[in-house]
């Protein structure tokens, strides 16, 4: 379903994602873990036709993102890092708005919306405002608006990030419900050890631009001698604190992206 | 046409929805009308030109459509910093449509900004010549939103913060506003000052709307509205490039 062969992206002399390669099957959840500034968010921008690559094949649903884009995105569904949805509209009408960027037919449309919209549980405030939601319920719609098209690729960068264990809980419960009703398939980031363990078939663990190991996690504990995901990723990535790199890569970006305008 | 559709639909929806900001954004070209319009009336009559109201409310019809155009391109910013701007780029429609509905939106909100201070100044005391240029007026008023809505969200596509904003607002809203003859007519300036108001397009939008209104032209309808139209052109033109440019 998505395949991706020998990718690297560049900003300037910064490498952020060096040489990756991957596959992920068709209704598979597959997880990306890396500290701060591995090239998780990077990786996902390209495979979501938001960054070019410098080099490298992507390959998604049997397309190339960077040559049929309008048709890629058609496919996918995408739940960012940071919220992006419009806070002064209701919740059904940012559903809504997301069903006519996407071509979905105006019965099909109500339909998609209802079904989700009762499924992530917010279907009793349709009509409120986005700005009066708790930062749970509007990941929830974020994914709930994500899927509305029945993309055959979800993204999820960091859904669960600054939720509580209850949210936490519940998306992933979502999540994992959709991809066995619905097949999608799953790509997510997270920080979150336990969550990967929890529902990812596979995992990929990303560090400095490249990717150190991937497998189940079964297979990454036993790779590194760990009894456990969080023991095996830091094996693999080091326990060295990136805030820093981050920020310096950031910064990176921030300066290459200032001299391409 | 559905994405452009929906995205024109958003922009009025947020506009209808903040009302504070419907009195706020009307406070400002009252105020002009009321403290010059009724403040300067006794000079400007002294020195023969006749009612000062009758003069500048055109103009402030068109700084209320400028001012109302262009914050509707920087509004960008805030989509930008919330995230929602992001959802669309990586929706599959063009970003010439994308842009072509947010323009539209921005541009058909200040429309009706201009045509409730238009009947504000109907209220204070300004009488058209005629009521049958009302039509006429509202093409200008048009025009004048579509080319500074454009120039918005030019601007709303490079700026990245809200340094930017103030600096845009400074140096370039407030002396279009000024130099475009909104509030002193353009006959007999200094050379320097004739050539500066040339360059500036609200001049061909407050002239045409003078000229519609009260009958006052200083070039002639079919001037004002090319130059508007090519302006457009150009301004909508650099907008969907930048937009297109846009990386997230």
């Amino acid at each position: 379903m998505i395949r991706v062969q020998n990718l690297t992206k560049k900003f300037g002399d910064f490498t952020a994602v060096n040489d990756i390669s991957f596959d992920v099957a068709q209704g598979e959840i597959f997880a990306f873990l890396g500290p701060n500034g591995a090239g998780k968010t990077t990786t996902i921008k390209i495979l979501t036709t938001l960054l070019r690559p410098t080099s490298g094949k992507i390959e998604l649903d049997g397309l190339d993102p960077t040559v049929k884009q309008k048709d890629a995105r058609q496919r996918f569904g995408i739940v960012f890092q940071d919220p992006s949805l419009d806070a002064e509209q209701t919740a059904y009408e940012n559903m809504d708005l997301h069903g006519v960027l996407y071509h979905v037919p105006r019965k099909l449309r109500a339909e998609r919306a209802e079904k989700l919209l009762k499924l992530f549980e917010l279907w009793d405030r349709k009509d409120s405002y986005v700005k009066t939601f708790s930062g749970g319920m509007k990941r929830r719609l974020e994914i709930a608006r994500g899927l509305l098209h029945t993309p055959r690729i979800l993204f999820l960068d960091e859904p669960t990030l600054g939720l509580d264990p209850q949210s936490r809980n519940q998306l992933w419960t979502h999540v994992k419900h959709l991809n066995e009703t619905e097949k999608t398939t799953v790509f997510l980031t997270t920080h979150y050890m336990d969550e990967a363990d929890r529902v990812a078939h596979r995992i990929a663990v990303m560090d400095h631009g490249t990717i150190v190991a991937q497998g189940t996690s079964a297979e990454l504990k036993e790779q590194t001698g760990s009894d456990s995901l969080e023991g095996a990723f830091l094996a693999l990535t080091g326990s060295s604190l990136r805030d820093e790199g981050a920020n310096s890569a950031d910064a990176l970006r921030q300066v290459a992206k200032m001299w391409r305008r | 046409m559905g994405a452009i559709y929906i995205l024109w639909l958003r922009e009025l929806k947020r506009y209808v929805r903040s009302r504070v900001q419907i009195v706020v954004s009307l406070g400002q070209p009252c105020l002009y009308l009321l403290a010059l319009g009724f403040g300067l009336g006794p000079v400007f009559k002294q020195a023969g030109q006749g009612s000062y109201l009758q003069f500048m409310a055109p103009g402030v019809v068109g700084m209320t459509v400028l001012f109302s155009s262009v914050f509707s391109g920087i509004a960008m910013l805030w989509d930008r910093q919330f995230g929602f701007l992001k959802e669309t780029l990586v929706a599959p429609v063009s970003r010439m449509q994308i842009m072509i509905g947010r323009t539209l939106g921005g541009a058909t909100v200040a429309v009706i900004q201009g045509t409730l201070i238009l009947v504000i100044c109907l209220i204070a005391g300004f009488r058209p010549h005629s009521w049958l240029a009302i039509p006429t007026a509202f093409l200008f008023v048009v025009l004048i939103a579509v080319v500074f809505a454009a120039l918005g969200t030019a601007i709303g596509s490079v700026l990245n913060d809200m340094q930017g904003f103030q600096l845009i607002m400074n140096f370039l809203v407030m002396p279009i506003f000024f130099l475009s003859g909104a509030l002193f007519p353009l006959a007999n300036l200094p050379f320097a000052m004739k050539i500066i108001t040339k360059l500036d397009p609200l001049t061909y939008g407050v002239d045409g709307l003078r000229g519609a209104l009260i009958q006052t032209w200083q070039f002639s309808a079919l001037i004002d509205v090319s130059v508007l139209a090519l302006i457009g052109v150009l301004f909508l033109s650099v907008g969907a490039y930048l937009f297109s440019k846009i990386e997230v």
